[in-house]
């Protein structure tokens, strides 16, 4: 680049500098965009970060996620438990709705039967509770059917709405699949946080502006925000490069590099919380899809071992991702609750001889075939870690027959169905973040424990890996309210999985945003987004 | 002719009875919506009981039966995606996904017809080579490709106009408008020729070989002899012979214009039926393909009929000839 042409790029960098700050002293307004559309304005319409996050811009929950994802106080100032089983919520005073109308005990008790209600995804958070008791106004009681120490960080995620908004628009329920009924909430949105909802266009475009009465100090300098869904990849990048966005959620890897060089945008990236690994099936006596007859080479830990130890995530790191992954050993990330760093060390990498040996030791000199389900369009880059994974198997002579395809149909194939039988899978990728709770329970009630329809757990579980003893500790963690004790039986199971090879942890995978140059935000680990963080310089 | 319209309905209704027994043979193999629906967290029971609820564990038959039974009255139920009632997110983007193909359309015609008639008559000239090349971009250019360097050009670089989306929009209660804002019109340049590309250079070349075909007839030296002028020779005789296939062509095109924005939508975040239906197909959105796949056959059977119609009104051989009978064979 000639000094004319770096000069010129740096006059005309200024001049946009020199004109958003124009715009800046009267109207804030920040417009964004992400792949695809908040399904629902409902608050419990779907278990999926995107919608939670974006409805939580205008609804408050109890207890929120502060930058660390720790939790603090929102809607409630105080609480915990009173004994083991009965949890209280003493209630921030003097909260409006933005409608104006007070927000009390009555509205908890009411949003709290909703998310537990008919049409409601969020019911999963309270398969402990018993009973749900106004006091008085101002305090709200819990009563469990067993000792429950994660009830506050499940219900971090449930938003607070207004009993009487949703008795006079008929809305008392979220939207019921199995009826053609419009439901008004599906559309529309009241409650007290720190944004309103002024226009909804599914699918077009939606447009908050600041709550004026919001109870909580605002951190954000924004006017208006317009959140607009733009599906191609190559169409987000150019708007923010264009200036007719200023931020965009998700960046696809291909185009990091190219926004990095971009005079007025920002790459903003860190860890996500979610962690992507592969897994085995080691519970049916024969693999559906391998050439080894009468035996399950899986169930054979020498042969995971090898595996394992073959997978080189760190060249999958350099090449695939583009650097923008978090090698890991462990199935839950930094800032997850039970996360035990000093057990996450991936065991030295083998020599393709070494393995070979291995697998000869294990019965199959030889190697064998064996097939692969891998989603394409469900983690960044999955088809392209299965075939770097597919290479790298095949140097010590494992054969892997990848099957890439649609998530849908992907998840369709490798899940237990209903009734906890096996998916039609021998070995696969899946990614999981423990969402709901941000605590390592979460990972081993439903990956890591036997699965099984009586105990309800294990449901991705895939492939079956069982071990007594892992069982016995994520039971004893899942009610256990003694911290320390808690801490001491995640690390002795977390060591029991990871020395059994149980699964093949890779990586977790970089949280990518862009934005332009003059704005200031947020980034968190569970790759939600705040509005209440922003600020447009 | 209302015997032969009685007919046409009928097997109008034939048809749509196919497409939507095909689309739904097909849609048992775009996967499970279930697990798109719900969360990661939520239990094998209530997958199980969202399943039965929404039918799914009926044989597609079934299925079928319930849905035309549904549709019938209007009933497209809601979506699996965002709950709510599919008729109604069709009937909202339908606006935006007609203003762009009409946009579209109106480019094709009072560009690529013109265009034609030129290089019909001129054929050796080199404005009309240099058309000939430059439309090879419109048929060998995918396009979204297309898009993509219009939004990199008009967009990124000169920053003349805005890189996706619809920009302001008047809502007049039924319809929403892109016509009566200055941000709305300047929006709809780019997709309507990304969109429009292909057919201009279809009716282009098409539009050219009738011309060099009609131009070499007796009637037209007739007319030179008979003294007529080159315009009224040129639009009055020759075009006007050129056009039953034209508008054949043109009229399916137009059906094609509306049914295939989906790529044009899908690069220009366009918020109409073909974005939503792309999205739906990534969900696995049954109710909502469906209702869809049945809008686009209802198009086509709508566009043929009005097709063969147009044939009486420009070729007289047909309506002196009775020509029902023989239309109806084409």
């Amino acid at each position: 680049m000639t000094f004319k042409m770096r000069h010129s790029l740096a006059l005309s960098a200024l001049v946009c500098v020199g004109l958003s700050l124009a715009t800046a002293a009267d109207a804030k307004t920040f417009k964004w965009a992400n792949s695809g559309d908040v399904s629902s304005m409902d608050p419990y319409a779907r278990n999926e970060t995107f919608l939670l996050t974006f409805t939580s811009n205008i609804y408050d929950p109890l207890v929120r996620r502060d930058k660390d994802l720790k939790l603090e106080p929102a809607l409630a100032v105080k609480w915990g438990q009173t004994d083991p089983t009965t949890w209280f919520f003493d209630l921030r005073q003097g909260v409006k709705f933005s409608d104006g109308t007070p927000f009390t005990a009555a509205d908890v008790v009411f949003s709290l039967n909703r998310a537990n209600g008919p049409g409601s995804n969020l019911g999963g958070n309270f398969v402990s509770v018993k009973e749900i008791k106004k006091i008085n106004d101002h305090r709200v009681e819990v009563i469990t059917k067993y000792p429950d120490p994660l009830l506050a960080d499940k219900w971090a995620a449930i938003a607070m709405m207004s009993k009487a908004w949703a008795e006079k628009n008929n809305a008392v329920n979220s939207a019921d699949m199995t009826k053609n009924e419009e439901n008004f909430a599906t559309r529309n949105a009241m409650g007290t946080g720190a944004f309103m909802l002024k226009e909804r266009r599914a699918g077009e475009r939606t447009v908050l502006v600041p709550n004026p009465g919001w109870w909580d100090k605002a951190q954000h300098n924004l006017t208006e925000v317009i959140f607009t869904p733009v599906a191609n990849p190559a169409t987000r990048v150019a708007a923010i490069k264009a200036g007719d966005i200023d931020m965009m959620y998700e960046v696809p890897p291909a185009d990091t590099e190219s926004l990095k060089r971009e005079a007025n945008v920002q790459v903003i990236e860190g860890p996500e919380t979610r962690v992507v690994f592969l897994g085995f099936d080691q519970e049916r006596p024969e693999l559906l899809e391998s050439n080894v007859k009468g035996k399950n080479p899986f169930k054979d830990k020498k042969v995971r071992e090898a595996i394992h130890r073959s997978i080189d995530v760190d060249a999958i790191k350099r090449t695939v991702m583009r650097g923008q992954s978090f090698p890991t050993n462990l199935m839950v990330a930094p800032g997850i609750n039970g996360y035990t760093k000093d057990l996450d060390k991936r065991p030295a990498l083998l020599k393709p001889e070494e393995a070979k040996k291995m697998l000869a030791d294990a019965g199959y000199p030889n190697g064998f075939e064996v097939g692969m389900d891998c989603p394409n369009d469900r983690y960044v880059n999955d088809e392209k870690i299965c075939q770097a994974v597919v290479a790298m198997l095949a140097r010590i002579g494992i054969k892997v027959n990848l099957l890439a395809q649609t998530r849908s149909k992907y998840f369709a194939k490798i899940l237990r169905k209903g009734d906890y039988k096996p998916g039609d899978t021998s070995f696969y990728m899946l990614g999981w973040s423990p969402a709901a709770t941000y605590d390592v329970h979460n990972v081993f009630e439903q990956l890591i424990q036997t699965p099984s329809a009586q105990t309800k757990k294990g449901l991705f579980n895939a492939g079956g890996y069982s071990n007594p003893a892992v069982d016995k500790l994520a039971d004893a963690m899942e009610q256990e309210t003694d911290k320390a004790k808690r801490d001491a039986m995640i690390k002795d199971a977390t060591k029991l999985y990871v020395d059994d090879f149980a699964y093949i942890p890779l990586h977790q995978q970089a949280v990518v945003w862009a934005a332009r140059k003059n704005i200031e935000l947020v980034q968190l680990a569970d790759n939600s987004f705040p509005l209440r963080f922003v600020q447009v310089k | 002719m209302f015997v032969f319209i009685l007919k046409r309905l009928l097997q109008s209704v034939a048809v749509l009875l196919a497409v939507g027994f095909v689309a739904f043979s097909l849609f048992r193999y775009v996967g499970d919506p279930i697990n798109a629906m719900v969360g990661q967290d939520t239990s094998a029971e209530e997958r199980e009981t969202l399943r039965e609820k929404l039918g799914l564990n009926d044989p597609a038959p079934i299925q079928f039966l319930t849905f035309i039974a549904n549709a019938a009255q209007g009933k497209f139920g809601l979506s699996y995606r965002t709950s709510e009632p599919v008729g109604r997110m069709i009937l909202e983007r339908v606006p935006a996904t007609l203003e762009l193909s009409f946009c579209a359309a109106i480019f094709a015609l009072f560009v690529g017809v013109p265009m034609g008639v030129y290089t019909g008559l001129y054929p050796r000239h080199w404005t009309s080579q240099l058309f000939q090349a430059v439309s090879l971009i419109g048929v060998s250019l995918p396009t979204f490709l297309i898009g993509i360097v219009l939004i990199l050009i008009f967009a990124v670089w000169l920053k003349l106009l805005p890189s996706f989306g619809r920009g302001e929009t008047v809502d007049l209660g039924w319809w929403t408008t892109n016509f009566l804002t200055w941000s709305g019109l300047k929006a709809l340049i780019l997709p309507s020729i990304t969109l429009g590309l292909f057919q201009l250079t279809l009716l282009m070349r098409l539009v050219r070989s009738e011309m060099l075909e009609v131009m070499r007839t007796d009637y037209i030296k007739f007319a030179r002899a008979r003294g007529l002028t080159n315009r009224a020779i040129n639009f009055g005789h020759a075009l006007k012979n050129t056009l039953v296939p034209v508008i054949t062509v043109a009229g399916l095109q137009l059906g094609a214009l509306i049914a295939f924005a989906i790529v044009t939508e899908t690069v220009f975040a366009w918020p109409g039926v073909g974005q939503l239906f792309i999205q739906s197909v990534q969900f696995a959105d049954i109710p909502v393909m469906a209702a869809y796949l049945l809008l686009i056959g209802l198009l086509f059977v709508v566009i043929n009929l009005t097709v063969d119609l147009l044939y009486f009104a420009v070729d007289p051989r047909l309506r002196s000839q009775g020509g029902a009978a023989r239309v109806a064979g084409h």
